[in-house]
C-alpha cells in the first residue's frame, strides 16, 4: 500500500436480474458515470459499483426492472464510533489530502422540529371549512409595511405610495439556484412553473441568462460576493433583488464553482473569463457590518429606482435573531432564513454536516424578536432549507414565515433522487451538470409541469389544512402558533419554538 | 429640509433637449435627496457639476454612457457603482467602494481613494491619483471584450487585487501586504517589485515583456493625461516595471477530496 491506493470501499452495490435483463443497454446509456459498460468482445453488460452514485437514473429506466442499487454489503465493524462512513472519510483524506466536498442538505441525523409540531383543527367550537366549496386564501404579499396606511376612504385609495411588494398566488417559492450549480433546462423548468403558479423563482447568484428575461417578472436576482453578472439591466430586469449573505447548508463560507463548469455559455452570464475557478467570497467585502448592509440594501434601491423589494438571506446560525433585527432596521424588505438541512451544489462536508442551526427554531427565534421590537410588519419573512412537504410549509406560516422557498423538493419534483453528487457535474437527471449530453434529458416545460403538479397539490393540501383549523388565509395563519402543539420536545425547545406541548 | 439645489444655465432652461452642462449643489442633502437632484440635472444635461459634495453616496450610481459627472468636494461611499458607461471626475478624495461592480466607463479621482475600490468591477478604468485603501481591485473579472484596469499613482492598502479574476492594476507607489492573494486572472503592474519571500503562493512575477508595453503605455499615459501638473509623471521608462500574474486559472482545483 502507497501514499495513493484506495482504501475506501464502494458505497453501493448494484445488482442485475440476470433472467429479467434483455440486454438492450438503456442503463448503458443512462449512466455518466460508467457504472454499466458493455464488454467489447461480447454483448454482457458488465458492472463498476464503485462508480455508482445512487441516482436511480438507471433503475427507474430499466424497461424490465432489471435493476436494484443496494447498500454496499461489507459488515462493519461493529463500532458505534469508527462507522464505515467515518473511516471511509478518513480513508479519502488520507489518500488526498483534500477537504471533503459533498452536496445537498446534510443526511446526518439531526432532530427535524417539523415532526415534533402537531397542527390543530376545529372541533365543535368553531366551524372547520371545506376549501373545494369555500373561499380560501392563499395569496400573499411579500414587502415592506408602512407604519402607517393612510387612506382616502371616499375614493377607495392609498394616499401615499406603499414600498414596492410582491404578490403570491401561493405561499411557495423556488430557492436562489444558480446556472453553473443546476442547468439552463433546470432553471426553465423553475421559470416556466413560477409564471405558472404565480409566484417567484431565483438566478441564484450567477447572473441571469437571456433565455430567461421574459420569465423576469417572476424572477429573483440575486447579489452575492462574487457579484457574478451583476449590472444594472440585471437589478433592473428582475422583479426583487435577493443579497446572499449566507446558504443554510454552508454558513461563513463563499463557494468555488470549478473552471470545468464555466462553458461558455456559464461565462457570458455570469460575466467571467471561460474556464476559470468562480470564486465567491466568504464574506462581501463591502458589508463587515450591518450599517454596511443598509448601504448595498441602498446602493441596489438607487440602482433600480426603489421599484424593487430587497430580499436579504442569511443561513440560520446561533444569532440569527439579532441579526434579523438589524436587518430589518437596514431597510430589508424581506428576510430569508435558511436552515441548516437546505440543499446546496457543493459544500464542504464538514462545514454543511456541522454549522448552523435548524430553520424552525431560528424562524421561530426571528419572528418573536421582531414582535417583541415591534418592527415585524417593516419586513417579510421567508423561511427555506428542508421544506419537504405542505404541511412543513403550514408549520413554517404559523412559526411566522409569510412564505417559504423550496430547492431540493422542486429539484426532486424534476427527477433528482439525492444522490448528494452534484459537485462532480455528471447528474444523470440533467439537473446539476453543465453537459449538452446529460441536460438535453431535462425537458424544460415537462419538469415546469411536474413543480406546477407538486406546488398545486401542495396548495390543495395547505387548504384542506387551513380549513379544518377553521382558518380562510395565509394572512391569517401567518404566526399563528396556537395552531401549533409539540411532542417530543424539552422545556427550552417549546420556549424557543413558541408552541405549547399537546394537550396543554 | 433641502441644501441641494440645482442651477441651469439660461440656454438649459430655453432648450428642451438636452444641453452640455448643468450643476448641483449639494451640501448637506441627504444621499436619497442628493441623487434625485444629480439624476434630475443628468435628466436635462449631459455633463453636470456636482459642487459640495460631502460624503452623499451613490453618486453616479449605474450613470449610462454618454453622461459625465464632475464632482467637487468628497463624494461618499459607492461612487459610481454599477457605472454603465458614464465618466465621473472627482476634485477631492473618494472614500469606500469607487466604483463598485462597475460595468463600463471612467472614473479619475485627483485625491485618494478608501477601501475596495473597483470592487468586481468588469469594465472601464479607475486612475486615482495618490494613494487607496485595502482590497482595491478585489474580485476585478474580464469578459469577451471588457477588460478593466485600475491605475493607482500612490501606495496601496493590503490585499490589493485580491481574488483578481481579470482585468489589469497598475501601482506606481508601493503594496500592503498580501498583494493579489487568491488572484486567478488578469495581471498586475508594479513599478517596484516584490522581494521574493512578499510574492504570494501561487503568482508569478516577472519583468514586463514587449506584449505589455502597448497596454501598460497606454495606462500610464492615460494617468499622466489626467494628472498632468498635480503628479510626476509614470511614463516613459519602464525598465523597472514588473508584473505579476496567477499561474493558474484554477487556484483552488486541487483543494477539494470528492
Amino acid at each position: 500500500m502507497d501514499a495513493t491506493t484506495n482504501c475506501v470501499l464502494p458505497r453501493y452495490r448494484v445488482v442485475r436480474d440476470e433472467a429479467a435483463c434483455t440486454g438492450c443497454a438503456q442503463c448503458v446509456r443512462s449512466c455518466a458515470n460508467g457504472v454499466h459498460r458493455l464488454r467489447k468482445d461480447s454483448d454482457r453488460i458488465v458492472i463498476n459499483s464503485r462508480a455508482c452514485v445512487n441516482c436511480q437514473r438507471c433503475v427507474v429506466f430499466c424497461p424490465e426492472l432489471a435493476l436494484t442499487i443496494q447498500p454496499w454489503p461489507q459488515v462493519g465493524t461493529g463500532s458505534s464510533t469508527w462507522t464505515a462512513e467515518a473511516m471511509a472519510d478518513i480513508a479519502k483524506q488520507a489518500q488526498t489530502g483534500g477537504v471533503l466536498l459533498s452536496s445537498m442538505g446534510t443526511p446526518a441525523p439531526y432532530p427535524i422540529y417539523w415532526d415534533h409540531l402537531l397542527l390543530n383543527a376545529s372541533q365543535v367550537t368553531n366551524p372547520s371549512i371545506d376549501p373545494l366549496r369555500e373561499p380560501m386564501e392563499t395569496r400573499v404579499f411579500l414587502g415592506s409595511r408602512p407604519e402607517i396606511l393612510k387612506v382616502n376612504e371616499r375614493a377607495g385609495q392609498v394616499v401615499e405610495p406603499l414600498p414596492p411588494q410582491l404578490k403570491l398566488d401561493v405561499p411557495i417559492m423556488f430557492s436562489a439556484m444558480s446556472f453553473g450549480s443546476i442547468s439552463l433546462n433546470a432553471q426553465k423548468a423553475l421559470a416556466l412553473a413560477a409564471a405558472e403558479l404565480g409566484t417567484f423563482f431565483n438566478v441564484g447568484e450567477g447572473g441571469m441568462h437571456r433565455d430567461l428575461e421574459p420569465f423576469a417578472d417572476h424572477a429573483f436576482a440575486q447579489v452575492a460576493s462574487g457579484r457574478f453578472g451583476v449590472d444594472a439591466h440585471y437589478l433592473n430586469t428582475a422583479a426583487a433583488i435577493e443579497i446572499k449573505i449566507g446558504q443554510g447548508a454552508k454558513p461563513g463560507i463563499g463557494g468555488h464553482l470549478p473552471g470545468e463548469k464555466i462553458n461558455s455559455e456559464v461565462s457570458r452570464t455570469r460575466m467571467i473569463p471561460e474556464g476559470s475557478d468562480a470564486i465567491s467570497p466568504a464574506p462581501h467585502h463591502d458589508i463587515y457590518s450591518i450599517e454596511d448592509l443598509r448601504q448595498l440594501i441602498f446602493s441596489i434601491k438607487e440602482a433600480t429606482g426603489y421599484r424593487k423589494p430587497v430580499a436579504v438571506k442569511i443561513a440560520a446560525v446561533h444569532n440569527a435573531a439579532a441579526i434579523a433585527s438589524g436587518m430589518a432596521r437596514t431597510g430589508a424588505d424581506i428576510i430569508v432564513v435558511d436552515g441548516f438541512r437546505g440543499g446546496t451544489g457543493a459544500a464542504p462536508k464538514r462545514i454543511r454536516d456541522a454549522v448552523g442551526i435548524p430553520v424552525e427554531l431560528a424562524l421561530a427565534a426571528i419572528d418573536q424578536r421582531l414582535r417583541d421590537e415591534g418592527i415585524r410588519s417593516t419586513v417579510s419573512l421567508v423561511a427555506s432549507g428542508s421544506i419537504r412537504n405542505s404541511a412543513d410549509v403550514v408549520r413554517a406560516i404559523a412559526l411566522g414565515a409569510d412564505a417559504c422557498s423550496i430547492g431540493s423538493a422542486a429539484l426532486i419534483a424534476m427527477g433528482c433522487h439525492q444522490c448528494r453528487d452534484c459537485s462532480s457535474g455528471r447528474c444523470n437527471w440533467g439537473i446539476a451538470t453543465q453537459r449538452a449530453a446529460l441536460t438535453e434529458r431535462l425537458h424544460p416545460e415537462a419538469a415546469a409541469e411536474r413543480v406546477v403538479n407538486l406546488v398545486r397539490a401542495w396548495t390543495a393540501e395547505i387548504q384542506e389544512m387551513m380549513g379544518g383549523m377553521g382558518i380562510n388565509a395565509v394572512d391569517s395563519l401567518r404566526g399563528n402558533r396556537l395552531m401549533l402543539r409539540g411532542v417530543g420536545l424539552n422545556e427550552k425547545e417549546l420556549d424557543i419554538l413558541g408552541v405549547k406541548y399537546a394537550g396543554e | 429640509m433641502t441644501d441641494a439645489t440645482v442651477t441651469l444655465s439660461a440656454e438649459e432652461t430655453a432648450a428642451e433637449a438636452p444641453t452640455p452642462a448643468a450643476e448641483v449643489t449639494l451640501g448637506l442633502a441627504h444621499f436619497k435627496e442628493a441623487n434625485e437632484q444629480v439624476r434630475a440635472a443628468l435628466a436635462r444635461a449631459d455633463a453636470v457639476t456636482i459642487r459640495e459634495a460631502n460624503a452623499q453616496r451613490y453618486l453616479g450610481c449605474a450613470l449610462p454612457a454618454g453622461k459625465s459627472l464632475d464632482i467637487f468636494g468628497t463624494p461618499g461611499n459607492d461612487l459610481g457603482c454599477y457605472l454603465d458607461g458614464g465618466r465621473i471626475e472627482v476634485f477631492g478624495n473618494g472614500q469606500d467602494q469607487v466604483g463598485n461592480t462597475m460595468n463600463n466607463g471612467a472614473i479619475t479621482i485627483h485625491g485618494r481613494v478608501g477601501d475596495a475600490a473597483g470592487y468586481a468591477m468588469r469594465g472601464g478604468t479607475i486612475l486615482v491619483r495618490d494613494d487607496c485603501g485595502w482590497r482595491a481591485g478585489i474580485h476585478m473579472k474580464e469578459y469577451e471584450a471588457k477588460r478593466p484596469a485600475i491605475v493607482i499613482g500612490g501606495d496601496a492598502g493590503a490585499f490589493l487585487g485580491e481574488y483578481m479574476a481579470g482585468g489589469i492594476i497598475v501601482l506606481a507607489g508601493t503594496p500592503g501586504d498580501y498583494l493579489g492573494t487568491g488572484m486567478h486572472g488578469g495581471v498586475i503592474y508594479l513599478r517596484h517589485p516584490l522581494s521574493t519571500d512578499r510574492i504570494m503562493d501561487g503568482l508569478i512575477q516577472e519583468p514586463v515583456g514587449e506584449e505589455d508595453v502597448p497596454t501598460l503605455t497606454a495606462l500610464l499615459d492615460a494617468y499622466d493625461e489626467a494628472f498632468a501638473g498635480e503628479s510626476p509623471p509614470l511614463g516613459g521608462d519602464l525598465s523597472s516595471w514588473h508584473r505579476l500574474r496567477p499561474a493558474s486559472a484554477r487556484p483552488y482545483g486541487g483543494l477539494y477530496a470528492h
